[in-house]
């Protein structure tokens, strides 16, 4: 196995598969863009749910920073 | 560029989202198509991609380049799709067809090698597929694919050439010796 089957190969290849023909687009994709954005709900990251919960807790858990975070808002 | 328009988009303008649509349509769609060579998927690949453009519009950086991005974006969504047909064995007629949609082989190279040559490269594992795609089929350069993979220009060489050691054993195993 050495650089020339290698380069033999892949000639085989470009032979075998040739380059895409089709690349245009057919049709405007922008009604089906619509309909999949009102179907589609954003899903809301697990990080941010996290982050969230954590906050809750940390003032649950520590209700006398609550004041502390006020003054800075 | 128009940089007004990108801030729009990157604040969850819908018409700014509509125009960048319009404009990069075609040519995600082409990107796409030339990676999963079924036309079919890449519609569905294309609007995946603005999908996901759109979910992660505030990260996007309206200095930077929309097309890039984009591209990148598309890059991911077509590999998911590679994997997800790979786990499908019933879906390798409809992926053999797109092969068959989209290009026209040489004539010079027997049915039969064509086919095992076909199938050895749909095997591939998708990331060494996509990159063997593009720079030996669709002959991009290897910045493009790095670019669009997010990966370095030695990552592209390096997968370029496991994509044809890969595809030389499996060739091997199909009974042609290439």
């Amino acid at each position: 196995m050495n650089t020339q089957d290698d380069e033999r190969l892949r000639r085989l290849l470009r032979q075998a598969i040739a380059p895409c023909r089709r690349r245009e687009l057919d049709t405007d994709l922008w009604p089906r863009m619509l309909r999949l954005l009102g179907s589609r709900p954003a899903p809301r990251p697990w990080f941010d749910l996290a982050l969230a919960a954590l906050a809750a807790l940390g003032l649950i858990l520590f209700p006398g920073a609550i004041p502390g975070l006020l003054y800075h808002f | 560029m128009d940089s007004d328009l990108l801030k729009r988009f990157a604040l969850g303008d819908l018409d700014a989202f509509e125009s960048l649509f319009r404009e990069f349509q075609g040519e995600v769609y082409g990107w796409i198509v030339a990676i999963v060579r079924n036309p079919a998927a890449a519609e569905d690949l294309t609007l995946e991609t603005f999908w996901r453009i759109y979910r992660a519009r505030a990260r996007f950086d309206p200095e930077r380049s929309f097309g890039a991005w984009a591209r990148r974006i598309a890059t991911n969504a077509a590999l998911d799709h590679l994997k997800t047909v790979r786990r499908e064995p019933e879906s390798d007629s409809a992926q053999a067809e797109g092969y068959a949609a989209v290009a026209a082989p040489d004539s010079a190279v027997c049915a039969e090698v064509r086919s095992a040559i076909e199938m050895a490269f749909r095997t591939l594992p998708a990331r060494l597929q996509a990159v063997a795609t593009l720079a030996l089929i669709e002959q991009r350069t290897q910045a493009e694919i790095a670019e669009a993979l997010g990966v370095s220009v030695a990552a592209v060489k390096s997968r370029e050439f496991r994509a044809v050691r890969l595809l030389r054993q499996k060739l091997k195993r199909f009974g042609v010796e290439p």
